[in-house]
């Protein structure tokens, strides 16, 4: 008899798919924020599955705070240039530039918050009414109760008391004006799912995810990389060494992990045997106990 | 297959949790995470930190499951929370709910999208009314699976006696569940550990595996439905390009049953019959689709159909009405639910409008008596009404598919979501 039973990431394959189509179906001008980390390329992936043949009926938006790694760039551009699809970029450097969002000062500063401001005035300037987001319930605390489908105020805010209730397969899109919404393909997915399905689908990720010879230094708990954005203080003492990254995030805080593993069969060991989480090595998550759900309100992924 | 990709092979199981506050959920669920490594150092060393600064004596691991600060400071769960763990067998989801009156509604959510119910009773205290409430939503919303774990045995001696009470206890209220097929008793410490990863050294008398074991074991595969196909259309792929010139594909997820090429199928609601010629996965070719696969559908002959339409067998249709009898729990602390009110009726991938035609009766949860001659609902109230639907709804018994039986009423002033609803 044929037997009908899915694996997880087969299930989570179905319900991601099901979630990008119900978007696409609900809202007038939905986005994918792609940021060129793995959850968005999975997501990416996920979406160009689930309208094949056709071209993903939405355009991908990438909130820069100018301070990446050089190879995300690259390879965002040879990605939306493969699939071709629309890709929209809002700079964080232009909101500064138009006063609307002030650089943080001090010597932890990071345009992390900033990021905030300016995807709200693209959402804005683009007339998107749903930004597809790669955020996974297990990264944080506060993401545990976000829904698949996460609305937001006409100020682009979270209320944590106030969201729909998501039951079956039943997801509620409707809004009023100038509100709009936050959609989660990769709720269910942890980290682990994550790489597990870039294995079995063969997609390609960036070089930062393996490991490779980079000059780091340690500050606040976290492996940085040094590079224009982030260089030594007095006592810092930088070292070559082989590192990869679980996330990537702005160069300024997104923390390295010392490793040798170079694919992701190795990825995946070393995820599975890992003991720490991945948001653990981003500076702006330490910041304080509720660092997340701060910025979620203001608007953050 | 090696250690290395036994995921290839892994499944997934979603449950709920529910007890009364204090019976241990949180340190059940704290336990079960540190037995299977899925709490990390620096998870652990943030509760650590904040254990000391609310002054807690031991590291409190239900800080680990509480989410929001709003709850951290009021010290409760207020929400459904979704959290993760696997082991080499299965993935696990968590929905998490709080066990207040007030949170019926969040019990039911998390219900419905679970195929277990896992349900603390503190030995010390048996089956309260609270226990009552979580099983009888559990059964309401379908779920055939309730593993009921007796928690605190050491505080009452691992005493047998005091285990075979509560269980029978339990027992007695459950003979009158519906859809509850599979009840298991587990005597447990969740404090301590016994029986919910290992074995327990102290009740030796229990012969029945520990709790872990048991989530990883218990088969939930013959619980969807794989004999009425039902496809509910998504979403129609349309390529506008030279190479797929005359390419209409119908995305969806199947919803029951299965679906193969060359099988005969039926659009709903034009009633027109073809052959289903393709089905594509991600552009792929495959020849079977069942529950719950998304997939693309292309058929034989060009006929038009669209988002809330459905394709089903011509010999297994779904029930076609505009009025529907249905139990439907109310979501909505600013609106009541009345009769003649007018709602957005969302069902499948279709929507429509809905007037309540009729409130037949409301039930008391704690008692699962029913309350007769009442006219309207409130917040997180249970109960039975008639709904008259703008268009035909295809549907089946909620009892029989979860997925054609389920719906959501919608506020059209607010957009908020106001109740759940199960179709007769
Ligand atoms: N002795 C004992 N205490 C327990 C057990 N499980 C939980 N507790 C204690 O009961 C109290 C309430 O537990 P908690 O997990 O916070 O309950 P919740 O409100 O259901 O999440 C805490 O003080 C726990 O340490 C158990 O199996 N044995």
């Amino acid at each position: 008899m044929r037997n009908y039973n899915l694996t997880h990431l087969e299930q989570l394959e179905a319900e991601a798919i099901f979630i990008l189509r119900e978007t696409a179906a609900q809202f007038e001008r939905p986005g994918l924020l792609f940021s060129g980390g793995k959850d968005s390329i999975v997501m990416a992936h996920l979406a160009q599955k689930a309208f094949a043949p056709a071209k993903t009926p939405f355009p991908f938006v990438h909130v820069d705070t100018g301070h990446n790694f050089e190879e995300t760039i690259e390879y965002r551009d040879a990605f939306v240039e493969k699939l071709g699809v629309e890709l929209i970029v809002g700079q964080v450097q232009d909101s500064i530039d138009r006063g609307t969002a002030v650089e943080e000062t001090g010597p932890d500063a990071s345009r992390n918050a900033l990021q905030s401001v300016t995807l709200l005035e693209t959402i804005d300037r683009e007339s998107l009414d749903a930004c597809l987001g790669g955020g996974r319930r297990d990264e944080e605390k506060a993401r545990a109760k976000e829904r698949f489908f996460s609305h937001r105020d006409a100020f682009g805010q979270w209320d944590p008391k106030n969201q729909r209730p998501e039951l079956w397969n039943l997801f509620n899109g409707r809004k009023g004006p100038g509100e709009n919404f936050r959609v989660f393909p990769l709720s269910n997915w942890t980290e682990m799912d994550v790489w597990q399905y870039a294995k079995i689908e063969e997609i390609e990720l960036p070089s930062l995810y393996f490991a490779h010879e980079r000059e780091v230094l340690e500050r606040n708990g976290s492996l940085l990389a040094v590079s224009e954005f982030v260089t030594p203080r007095e006592n810092e003492n930088p070292s070559t060494e082989t590192v990869r990254f679980r996330t990537i995030g702005d160069a300024t805080c997104t923390g390295a992990v010392r490793s040798s593993a170079s694919n992701l069969d190795d990825v995946i060991s070393e995820v599975a045997a890992s003991r720490v989480t991945e948001r653990g090595s981003r500076a702006d998550d330490r910041r304080s106990e509720a660092a997340m759900e701060d910025r979620k309100k203001q608007g953050y992924f | 297959m090696t250690e290395e990709n036994n995921y290839l092979d892994m499944d997934l199981l979603r449950f709920t949790t529910a007890g009364s506050v204090d019976d241990g959920k949180s340190t059940l669920i704290g336990r079960l995470f540190h037995d299977t490594k899925a709490i990390f150092e620096d998870q652990l060393e943030a509760i650590e930190r904040s254990s000391k600064k609310r002054g807690d004596e031991h590291v409190n691991l239900a800080l680990l499951t509480d989410g929001l600060r709003a709850e951290r400071e009021q010290g409760i769960t207020i929400d459904v929370a979704y959290r993760y763990f696997a082991t080499p067998k299965r993935k696990f989801i968590i929905a998490d709910t709080p066990g207040h009156i007030q949170y019926t509604r969040n019990m039911v959510t998390g219900a419905s999208t679970a195929n277990l119910a896992l349900i603390l009773v503190d030995a010390r205290n048996g089956v309260v009314e609270q226990t009552r409430r979580h099983t009888f939503i559990a059964d309401l919303l379908g779920i055939k699976h309730v593993a009921v774990c007796i928690n605190k045995m050491d505080l009452v001696g691992y005493d047998e006696k005091v285990y075979q009470q509560v269980q029978q206890e339990y027992r007695d209220f459950a003979s009158r569940l519906e859809n509850v097929t599979d009840l298991t008793f587990i005597p447990i410490s969740a404090l301590k550990g016994d029986n919910v990863v290992d074995r327990s050294e102290n009740m030796t008398w229990f012969e029945g595996p520990p709790l872990l074991y048991h989530l990883e074991n218990v088969y939930v595969g013959s619980d969807a439905n794989h004999v009425d196909a039902r496809f509910p259309v998504q979403w129609v792929i349309r390529p506008h390009s030279d190479e797929h010139h005359d390419f209409r594909g119908f995305a969806g997820r199947v919803a029951g049953g299965v679906f193969k090429v060359g099988d005969e199928v039926t659009v709903l609601p034009s009633g027109f019959s073809t052959k289903i010629q393709k089905i594509l996965s991600g552009g792929e070719e495959k020849e079977d689709a069942f529950f719950p696969q998304s997939v693309t559908i292309l058929l034989e002959d060009e006929i038009d159909v669209s988002r809330g339409d459905m394709l089903v067998k011509p010999n297994n249709q779904p029930r076609i009405t505009q009025d529907l009898d249905a139990r439907i729990c109310w979501f909505s602390g600013t609106r009541k639910l009345a009769k003649g009110g007018k709602f957005i009726f969302r069902h499948t991938t279709k929507e429509a409008q809905a007037i309540v035609s009729e409130i037949r009766y409301k039930v008391d949860v704690n008692t699962l008596r029913k309350i007769e001659d009442v006219d309207s609902f409130d917040m997180n109230e249970i109960g039975r009404v008639c709904l008259r639907v703008s268009q035909p709804v295809f549907h089946d018994t909620y009892r029989r598919n979860r997925n054609t039986g389920s719906f959501i009423l919608v506020d059209p002033f607010s957009n908020e979501t106001l109740a759940a609803g199960m179709i007769i």
